[in-house]
């Protein structure tokens, strides 16, 4: 049997070269946050543990007008893509799931191609719109905002209909027949259900947005849009310090934090089916 | 539940949106690339497909001519994401399988580790790697110990010993493989834990060795995996322009999505740009629409099933 689940000879093969993969993709990235900590200006020798690129009193995170800057209008635009991109999503992944007629194809299709577009042809495609077409809106917060929101927005269509998909239309029906009309079925049976999808569609969003570059590049009008994603692009090569670590270090402690909650939170969706299918033999 | 306007209603504003910050934006690439420039040099957009002016369009596809110097950019470009993709591949497969096949109980474990690079910004793995490479760096220091510095500079894939981010290709490629495996790896590790192992076992059991049993059944099971997986990594690969940008800083090493980079942003040259664009989606469409069309067959089967 073992023999037989094991085309390859050894697996010992498979398993060195599985743990060289993880060593390299996780490694480099270990060490740039340890160069955070750095108690020096170089990051490449290291010169003893410190906090210093956090929050020491000159060139800190905490303290350096253009990093501080930068990390707070990361997460201004994460914030407003958040409460833009989760209600119009949700409310598309709704319809879409149940209006089935004339262009409902058309509108599928259109939904999941943000999802396949290279990041530089909407780049430049929303860079064109503000430029020529709404120069009332123009560069900067504004257009990175609605940039972001255009192509999160598959994002929480797709989460959200993936749920749907699991409850069925089951709740609903025994809701009807029990007399329920349709605002209370919406707010009462649905919304509560579709709750952990919406909140994890939420919490994708958000990191997205506080990872993306290019369109958030290219929607920028000065200084005082730039994003920590931007700021890891202008000055990796020529970065001073070891303080352009730390701020890449915030970023991913934000994001790793905000998609454990999310990939919780998606995980109690196992427990919600199975209790949504006992529910439902029980209707 | 609810009339059918319900539902349309509450598509309204996504449908509205996506026409506008979308469609309406891909339409003013063409009105663009099909336009005019003012005295300013900026883009003047032509709205009517009856009014188009070709001029910018015939001069763009002029320079992909012998030598022209898009032709010497766009075969670099492909050059570079074939070697990546099958670098990916190379090192992609045996890890997906593993994961799915041998992995035993550590697969949870692994497979978060698998995930993890995902959740991480872009530009702070280059970032990791430029700290590395950096001449005095802990990751050029590592690779001259173990002789493969040497190696590299004998083969002709490095220029100069140290010089590893000096406008390499090999860097930028070696770069664009780190940077996208991980979303190559997931889609391929999930089309082999799918599969049926029972055919393998009725392939053993009437004789087939293990190498012709893997050349024979898994390896073609596999192949929408590795298409899937494949789709996915080209399409942002050949938008790229900051992998080159940060790991090269060098012109010698311009993909195409750097020379878009350069007139949209940088540059005055937005009509020629957008002609780019344009000429660019259009190669890739036919990419996009294979894979909208695969995942969306995988999904009515995850239904039906």
């Amino acid at each position: 049997m073992d023999r037989l689940r094991n085309p390859w000879g050894k697996p010992r093969f498979l398993a060195v070269i599985t743990i060289f993969y993880i060593f390299w993709s996780v490694v480099p990235v270990l060490l740039a946050v340890m160069f955070a900590f750095n108690n020096g200006r170089s990051r490449t020798t290291w010169q003893g543990f410190s906090f210093r690129w956090f929050t020491g009193p000159t060139g800190s995170v905490l303290h350096d007008p253009a990093l501080q800057g930068a990390l707070k209008h990361t997460l201004l635009l994460a914030g407003f893509c958040v409460l833009i991109a989760t209600p119009i999503g949700v409310a598309l992944a709704l319809g879409l799931q149940r209006w089935r007629g004339r262009g409902s194809g058309t509108v599928n299709t259109v939904m999941l191609l943000p999802l396949v577009t290279p990041e530089i042809v909407m780049g430049v495609a929303l860079l064109l719109l503000f430029l020529r077409v709404f120069p009332g809106i123009g560069l900067g917060t504004e257009a990175q905002v609605i940039g972001q929101v255009t192509f999160t927005l598959s994002y929480v269509v797709v989460i959200v209909r993936g749920r749907l998909v699991s409850i069925g239309p089951e709740f609903e029906e025994a809701a009807a027949d029990l007399g329920a009309p349709p605002r209370d079925r919406m707010f009462r049976v649905l919304l509560p259900l579709l709750a952990p999808a919406i909140v994890a569609a939420a919490a994708v969003t958000f990191a997205t947005s506080i990872d993306d570059f290019v369109v958030t590049q290219y929607l920028s009008s000065d200084a005082s849009t730039t994003t920590v994603s931007m700021l890891l692009y202008s000055s990796a090569r020529g970065a001073p310090t070891p303080a352009l670590n730390a701020i890449a270090t915030v970023g991913l402690v934000i994001t790793l934090l905000t998609l454990t909650l999310a990939f919780l939170v998606y995980r109690r969706f196992a427990s919600g089916q199975d209790a949504a299918a006992v529910a439902t033999m029980e209707v | 539940m609810g009339s059918r306007w319900t539902w349309r209603t509450l598509s309204l504003p996504g449908v509205a949106w996506l026409s506008v910050f979308f469609l309406v934006a891909f339409y003013a690439v063409i009105a663009v690339a099909f336009g005019n420039q003012d005295t300013l040099s900026q883009p003047v957009p032509f709205w009517k497909p009856w009014e188009w002016n070709v001029g910018y369009m015939i001069d763009t596809l002029k320079n992909f001519w012998h030598g022209g110097p898009f032709l010497t950019v766009s075969l670099r470009t492909i050059y570079f994401v074939v070697i990546a993709i099958a670098l990916s591949l190379l090192v992609g497969y045996p890890v997906a399988y593993f994961t799915a096949r041998h992995a035993g109980r550590w697969k949870g474990l692994v497979l978060v580790a698998l995930i993890v690079p995902l959740w991480i910004n872009y530009l702070m793995r280059m970032l990791a790697w430029i700290n590395l490479l950096a001449p005095g760096g802990w990751g050029s220091t590592v690779l001259h110990d173990l002789g493969i510095e040497k190696l590299f500079l004998t083969l002709g894939l490095l220029a100069e010993p140290g010089g590893w981010l000096n406008g390499q290709p090999t860097t930028v490629i070696l770069a664009l493989v780190y940077g996208y495996i991980p979303f190559f790896i997931l889609p391929l590790f999930v089309a082999i834990d799918r599969m049926d192992w029972r055919q393998l076992e009725a392939a053993r059991d009437l004789g087939a060795s293990p190498l012709s049993a893997f050349v024979r059944l898994t390896l073609p099971l596999s192949v929408p995996g590795i298409l899937a997986g494949m789709v996915l990594i080209t399409l942002p690969m050949f938008g790229d322009y900051y992998t080159a940008d940060l790991v090269s800083a060098s012109t010698q090493t311009n993909m195409i999505g750097n020379q878009i980079d350069e007139f949209m942003r940088q540059g005055s040259e937005k009509v020629t740009g957008a002609a780019l664009t344009l000429l660019l989606s259009l190669f890739l469409l036919v990419l996009m629409f294979y894979y909208l069309r695969t995942t969306r067959r995988a999904g009515t089967q995850a239904a039906e099933a």
